[in-house]
């Protein structure tokens, strides 16, 4: 009897496996909760790409729901994405960029070629910002409210059906609200 | 006249070869059951147009890439105009549809293959495993046709342009990588038919390994040169020079290699001994189910990889619902039915048995290990207790102490005598083989780098002790023979793929302890004139281009390579940017070798004319896709033996005297 049990076990445990696959499914693997989710976008003073003796701070983000991606020239993915952002910016969503670890010349050579879709350019070449906002990787995009609260965080490329479904939706949210 | 309907022709054979996969699954297993022969004759001509309908649906799809034709949504977002032929005839399995109906095409040809070269098998079990084949195939043409069809039209907006194949995959290796994964994780279908085929009979004889055993062997074959080539592709076309990553996906295929391993050698003791006989249909249906599973992976989008498909949680879901039907309906008849096979037999405790069942334990640990790290994240995920990724470090701890110890037993196990081996004899024979192996590697990265080092000692001294064992078998073996040559013919070729497969592996780690330890990277700013040296070898800089390829535009860099002030080689690495995608890519420029690789690659540029770029010396990295070559090789030579040549040789005169 015991060794008919010892042969169930195999069945047993790919049930088990089964549950977390399936439970797997419904998880967005590339969503990595951000920590800073309700919480005030951090404090920066970085100057723009377009001009280096124009600063901004986080009264940037105050009074409008704005978008801030986190991208560089030096990144393939940025260069997938801005087709995406560039529809967004169409539709009236306030973009704010960050150029992350980049240089002034490559990031205002791939504006030139792809287009900007970003009210501001902030030049963070140090990643400071970047690094208070926890970036991993470019591109990553953080939806700020009006009160300047980050509200949504998305990491990797925006690609075309996120825009419908995921940016959209959020960005008329937190402007209803 | 037609060909405005050749997706249309493609979609219709897909369906028809579905129809005829259903017969093939529901007949021949009701005929088995009910000890009907008309209905058992069902299998082979329907396993036999089920391939030939698939045929035809690849070759419409690949009719479609080669006119161009857009309105196929699967061409338009995987091909371009300007794409060279050979690029557009491989971009059908380039992306997730085309791939799913190459698995289905190769699932079928398996089956094609049983049908065609065992006709000795009983008619029942060839009905049931042809059946279960065809269930198989069932399940995965309805995924194919209900969610993820290669052949749905974009009317009326047909695209004028397509989107290009991605760039990545435009590569020699990426032609043949997936299809020969494929084959493995497919051709791992007909030992689990078989598996089951056996458990639905409720009895395993010698004749049943001796048939599964070839095709277990061919598989795995199959599957090991999938995975060098893919270890291989990613090293030469990533840009980093690293050739293994402990990625989900290459996890993937590793997890039915091991376990397929380890299904080899059960079905050694299987045939030979009579024993292992649940533990080997046990095997069995884990390597398939591991194959399932690196599918259910690939392509849910549960995982994040470097090199992961479309994801779609519908497509998951399905996928999950095939994996849960066919995984947990074959694990419930072995608890059903699994007693009815095993056979107790009795072995000494140091034996070639029980080497051989320490083996299939170090396997067995070695794929759980990697299956626990691959899928820590997911059920961390699941159970709330946040996002995470398991690294090298993990697997890199685990995995290189188990397969030193997996070494360790496979110098002794062929040396081993079945049932019983006294332990002064086996050290008597093999004291010599592990005392040459120390003394020898402790003394080579001495000879080779001029410094001790421990880890490449401890790597030399499991490839030389696997490689010295195996000789002093072989020695062994020729002095009892009256003499050499007489020795030499009696060996099987069986015994020779063991020798081979063996030999492989030992090559193998000799590759990965060495590049691992002295490989010499440097990443440097370089202008045209520039100069660098490293691990004997100047690099200088004479030239920086710009050229135009059918589909790029790319940076070209041309590099004088130079040793003792003479110059051997020119190098051209390039920087590519894809036009359609706007994607660009790193062309590596190499300089292979038996024993070591000039590897260089372009980075980025850094303005005034000076690029970064990244210069490797990789020494005896080819071992790794080497040993893997031999390792496949073993595998196939030893379904050369006579002993599974008979049945097919006897079928062969059945035939002509049916004929005659």
């Amino acid at each position: 009897m015991t060794r008919r049990l010892l042969l169930l076990v195999p069945l047993i445990l790919f049930a088990g496996l089964a549950v977390f696959l399936y439970r797997g499914l419904n998880h967005d693997p590339v969503g990595r909760e951000s920590a800073l989710i309700g919480r005030e976008f951090p404090g920066f003073s970085l100057a723009t790409v377009a001009d280096p003796d124009v600063r901004h701070d986080a009264s940037l983000l105050a009074g409008k729901v704005t978008l801030v991606n986190v991208w560089g020239a030096w990144c393939p993915t940025c260069r997938e994405e801005m087709p995406q952002l560039m529809a967004l910016a169409e539709q009236g969503v306030r973009l704010v960029g960050v150029d992350y670890k980049d240089t002034r010349e490559a990031a205002t050579e791939f504006l030139d070629t792809l287009g900007d879709p970003f009210a501001v350019n902030l030049f963070d070449p140090d990643g400071t910002l970047g690094f208070d906002l926890g970036v991993y990787g470019a591109p990553e995009s953080f939806l700020v409210d009006r009160d300047g609260i980050i509200r949504y965080h998305h990491t990797g490329a925006i690609r075309p059906e996120n825009v419908e479904q995921e940016i959209l939706p959020r960005v008329q949210r937190w402007r209803d609200d | 006249m037609l060909l405005p309907f050749i997706p249309e022709v493609g979609h219709f054979a897909l369906i028809l070869a579905l129809m005829m996969a259903l017969i093939q699954a529901g007949v021949p297993l009701a005929g088995a059951a009910t000890r009907r022969p008309l209905w058992m004759a069902y299998a082979r001509p329907m396993a036999l147009g089920q391939f030939a309908f698939l045929l035809v649906a690849f070759a419409s799809l690949m009719a479609s890439f080669l006119l161009d034709d857009f309105s196929v949504a699967y061409v338009a977002n995987n091909a371009n105009s300007q794409l060279p032929w050979y690029y557009k005839a491989t971009a059908v399995w380039g992306s997730h549809e085309g791939s799913m109906l190459l698995w289905c095409l190769m699932l079928a040809g398996w089956g094609c293959a049983v049908a065609g070269l065992s006709r000795r098998l009983p008619a029942a079990l060839m009905a049931r495993v042809l059946g279960v084949m065809g269930l198989v195939g069932s399940g995965f043409l309805l995924f194919v046709l209900l969610t993820s069809n290669p052949f749905t039209r974009l009317l009326p907006n047909v695209p004028g342009e397509g989107a290009d194949l991605n760039p990545l995959l435009q590569d020699v290796g990426l032609i043949i990588h997936p299809p020969m994964l494929y084959m493995g994780y497919v051709g791992f279908s007909v030992v689990f038919a078989f598996a089951i085929a056996a458990l639905l009979e409720g009895r395993i004889d010698a004749a049943w390994t001796r048939w599964a055993r070839p095709w277990t062997n061919v598989a795995w074959a199959f599957l090991t040169v999938g995975i060098a080539l893919g270890s291989w592709w990613a090293y030469y076309e990533l840009g980093w020079g690293g050739w293994w990553f402990w990625d989900p996906v290459e996890n993937a295929s590793l997890l039915p290699w091991l376990a397929g391993t380890a299904l080899l050698h059960s079905l050694a003791v299987t045939e030979k001994r009579g024993s292992f006989k649940s533990w080997t249909v046990l095997l069995a249906i884990f390597t398939f189910s591991l194959s399932l599973l690196g599918t259910f992976l690939v392509r849910s989008g549960v995982l994040t990889s470097v090199h992961a498909f479309a994801n779609d949680p519908t497509r998951g879901a399905f996928i999950l619902i095939l994996l849960g039907l066919t995984v947990g309906g074959a694990l419930t008849l072995f608890a059903l039915r699994a007693p009815r096979v095993s056979q107790a037999v009795t072995f000494g405790w140091l034996s070639r048995d029980a080497l051989l069942l320490v083996n299939n334990i170090l396997l067995v640990v070695m794929t759980v290990t990697v299956l626990l790290g691959t899928l820590y994240p997911l059920i961390l995920d699941a159970l709330g207790l946040g996002k995470v990724s398991v690294g090298p470090p993990y697997f890199n701890a685990l995995f290189v102490p188990l397969t030193a110890l997996l070494c360790l037993f496979m110098g002794l196990g062929p040396v081993a005598r079945w049932k019983r081996m006294p332990a002064r004899e086996l050290w008597r024979r093999l004291a010599g083989a592990a005392l040459g192996a120390v003394v020898l590697a402790a003394l080579a990265p001495l000879v080779y780098h001029g410094r001790w080092n421990p880890g490449v000692s401890l790597g030399l001294l499991l490839a030389l002790w696997l490689v010295l064992s195996l000789a002093r078998d072989l020695f062994d073996k020729l002095r009892h023979a009256r003499s050499p040559g007489a020795g030499l013919r009696r060996l099987a070729p069986a015994y020779w793929g063991m020798q081979l497969g063996h030999l492989g592996l030992a090559v193998t780690i000799v590759g990965v302890t060495v590049v691992s330890n002295y490989n010499v990277e440097r990443n440097v700013r370089m202008a045209v004139g520039d100069r660098v040296q490293l691990a004997g070898y100047t690099f200088a800089l004479r030239s920086l281009d710009k050229r135009r390829g059918p589909n790029f535009v790319a940076d070209v860099a041309t590099l004088d390579v130079s040793r003792d002030g003479e110059r051997r080689f020119t190098l051209h690495p390039e920087k590519r940017l894809y036009l359609a995608r706007r994607m660009p890519m790193t062309d590596v420029a190499l300089r292979p070798g038996l024993l070591r690789d000039l590897y260089v690659a372009m980075g980025e540029d850094l303005g005034d004319g000076a690029w970064a770029l990244r210069i490797q010396y990789k020494p005896f990295v080819r071992w790794l896709w080497l040993g893997a070559a031999l390792m496949a090789a073993g595998g196939v030579l030893a379904v050369a033996d006579r002993r599974y040549r008979r049945g097919r040789a006897m079928a062969r005169c059945n035939d002509e005297g049916v004929t005659s």
